[in-house]
């Protein structure tokens, strides 16, 4: 590197004033001739020195700062692995006892284990795949492109995903604070399973100065939830609305506020493989969650409310049914590595509206690391149609891998 | 009312059109995950930049909740300043996902990982499984409090800045030299305030001040978390009591965001004195910015071991 112009005038300046000094110094009463060849040696001598002092300036420019650890580089991680995805694997084991004669649950099982293998694509999207194996085999739990170099405050996926239907339905099961999910989301919203399907999805951040407020717009193939949605002609498709407001109350709470619709076609009206009856769905749902987190104890206290009402109308031989159903929950950390939530709900049946299931259910939670969880759930369900059931699921929790997002 | 949505609409767009220009040529917004890099980019941008941070310095910068408040100040921002080393590795990723914003998602040319030319201490060497706690592959993330690694932090700011900014250069320049001048100052002051007290033995919390001890000459000798990450456990507990006690260790370094029983039952046993030290910026009032962050840290160790004849 060549030392700037400024420092190079500079420091000729600085070898001249002192050269010359010696000079003078040096011939007080020559003639004009020895003046000449003093001068003349004096720039060889001066060349020298300004030579040596810019090779100088050259060495020290170049040098590294002294100390500091060199940058993490590709060179650390052999090969084209640091290219390679982060990958993580979560296992879910669960073990229920107690009686349930409506869906009763194994005794144990290793209820899914989900790989995530989650990396930036380019410069204009990331890509994540979820992974979900389980009993039925594997299945794409999710893999989405997301496109995060939209112009216009857009936010662009693609590829099959979990719709932006409330809280839940975009929660994958080991963010959950219990070890099932609300009867309203079995009842009404898919199940386990949920709204996930193949899909576009394009969310809008509606900038204001009051609140954080996010539209999502979502079109799917039309086949989710286990019977929910069915599709039977190409444009069948299912579309899915979502409008999310968020404030801050204080540095420490805030609320979360959210409306959804989902339309798309049903099975109801398929007999013998021919859909005649050409039944719809609709579902309409609110969610709010209210967080407290004191910023200073973080890590010790929180407190999360949240509460889904859903509405379904769904099209079926006979007329349509119209069926609602709901839950709130409020989970409570009272120790750095322990949670005790409550959760109480009621739901009447998508395709039998008469008929309602109600439940309640207390967990604790206990958190022996940031990787790891346990959980016990106590769960009372009062079914419309069969006796009462009352069970305990124990939960296992494990991740490994790479380290991931905390949920929100 | 109806005639009038389309007025507004028209309003809305020219007041966008109108805006969008003059964003252009006024101040760089940027925003920081932490207020300590906050303050330092606040030195080197001077007002040709408006700062903001996400965590707060009283908060433990590994637990930071995405809001999506933060969203909305990220979809605005310049450039971002990370501190790295997989500290902000839980809450982020999903932020800047999210920002809509191409210039500062990771590589852009709006992001800025601090912590690349900054001195690193405790990097894993071998095999590293998380049976030793929540380790940080890349080294220890608390590197920000050795004023030295605060030069190297603003001169990476300041070179991006220069880089959003070519023609402010020289102002970037001349502002970086001024708080360089200012930290070498305050250094020989705060080293001047710590020489009595080289090699003094302490124990920390958590693994946040390998920097500001080995800068000052204090020792390190144990932790109250078992590992990092790991809360104490009653076991840990009682050995570190015994080598507290064995090595007359009369300092244990707390940072504001953890729980004081443990570190107060250890004290009793000990005789030792608890010190609540904030390891950033805003983690007490007194410690307003960068250099009043070690001001306020240099005392409070100097004065307790003076008082306590620990050294």
């Amino acid at each position: 590197m060549r030392p700037a112009p400024i420092v190079r005038a500079a420091m000729v300046a600085a070898v001249m004033l002192a050269a010359s000094n010696a000079a003078f110094a040096q011939v007080p009463d020559a003639s004009p001739q020895e003046l000449r060849d003093a001068i003349d040696q004096l720039r060889r001598e001066l060349d020298a020195r300004l030579s040596a002092l810019e090779a100088r300036l050259a060495a020290v420019e170049g040098e590294p700062s002294p100390g500091a650890a060199p940058a993490p580089s590709a060179a650390a991680v052999p090969g084209a692995k640091v290219f390679n995805p982060d990958i993580a694997v979560i296992g879910n084991f669960l073990g229920a006892a107690g009686r349930n004669d409506v869906d009763p649950a194994p005794p144990l099982e290793l209820r899914e284990a989900e790989a995530s293998l989650q990396a930036i694509v380019d410069p204009y999207a990331r890509a994540d795949f979820f992974l979900a194996f389980g009993g039925e085999g594997v299945e794409i739990e999710e893999g989405v492109l997301t496109l995060t170099a939209l112009p216009a405050g857009l936010l662009g996926k693609v590829g099959r995903m979990k719709a932006a239907f409330g809280k839940v339905n975009t929660l994958h099961t080991h963010m959950l604070p219990w070890a099932d999910r609300p009867l309203v989301i079995d009842n009404l919203v898919g199940g386990e399973e949920g709204i996930a399907d193949a899909g576009l999805s394009v969310a809008k951040l509606l900038p204001n100065p009051w609140f954080f407020l996010e539209a999502t717009g979502q079109v799917f193939r039309g086949d989710a939830g286990d019977g929910l949605f069915a599709s039977s002609r190409r444009r069948d498709l299912l579309y899915v609305g979502h409008l999310r407001g968020y404030r801050d109350l204080s540095d420490s709470a805030n609320v979360d506020l959210g409306v959804s619709f989902a339309q798309g076609h049903n099975p109801a009206g398929v007999v013998d493989d021919a859909d005649v009856g050409r039944f719809e769905t609709r579902l309409y749902g609110i969610d709010a969650t209210v967080r407290w987190r004191p910023l200073a104890r973080a890590i010790y206290r929180s407190f999360l409310g949240r509460s889904e009402i859903v509405w379904s109308r769904r099209g079926q031989f006979g007329g349509e049914q119209r069926a609602a159903g709901f839950y709130v929950s409020g989970d409570y950390q009272f120790a750095r590595r322990w949670f005790a939530g409550v959760r109480a709900g009621r739901s009447a049946r998508a395709s039998d509206a008469a008929r309602r299931d109600q439940e309640a259910a207390g967990t604790v939670t206990f958190w022996p690391s940031e990787f790891s969880q346990v959980r016990g759930e106590y769960r009372r369900i009062g079914w419309a149609d069969a006796p009462a059931s009352h069970e305990v699921l124990v939960q296992f929790l494990f991740a490994i891998g790479a380290h991931g997002a905390h949920p929100f | 009312m109806t005639f009038k949505t389309p007025f507004v609409a028209l309003a809305l767009a020219l007041a966008a059109l109108a805006a969008a220009p003059v964003r252009a040529q006024g101040t760089l917004k940027v925003m920081t995950t932490t207020e300590d890099l906050a303050s330092i980019a606040r030195e080197v941008g001077g007002a040709l930049v408006a700062v903001d941070s996400m965590a707060r310095g009283f908060q433990d910068p590994h637990y930071v909740e995405p809001k999506p408040s933060f969203i909305l100040k990220l979809m605005k921002a310049d450039l971002l300043v990370a501190v790295g080393r997989e500290l902000e590795i839980g809450w982020l990723p999903p932020l800047v996902t999210q920002s809509r914003n191409a210039k500062i998602q990771a590589g852009g040319p709006g992001y800025l990982d601090a912590s690349l030319q900054a001195q690193i201490l405790e990097v894993p060497t071998g095999a590293i499984t998380r049976a030793m706690g929540d380790v940080h592959p890349q080294g220890n993330p608390h590197y920000w409090l050795d004023p030295e690694n605060g030069k190297r932090i603003a001169a990476a700011i300041a070179g991006k800045l220069s880089e959003l900014r070519p023609n402010d250069r020289a102002t970037f320049q001349a502002q970086l030299a001024d708080f360089d001048a200012r930290l070498d100052a305050g250094l020989k002051r705060w080293a001047a305030a710590m020489a009595p007290y080289q090699g003094t033995k302490i124990v920390t919390y958590h693994r946040s001040f390998p920097n500001f001890a080995e800068r000052f000459g204090l020792e390190i000798v144990g932790y109250v978390e078992p590992r990092p990450g790991i809360p104490p456990t009653p076991q840990h507990t009682l050995d570190l009591i015994n080598e507290m006690k064995r090595q007359g260790i009369k300092l244990i370094l707390v940072e504001p965001y953890f729980d004081l029983k443990t570190p107060n039952a250890i004290a009793r046993e000990t005789g030792a004195q608890v010190l609540v030290m904030p390891p950033s910026v805003g983690g007490v009032e007194e410690a307003a910015d960068y250099f009043k962050l070690f001001d306020y840290d240099v005392a409070l160790v100097a004065d307790a071991i003076r008082k306590s004849g620990a050294k």
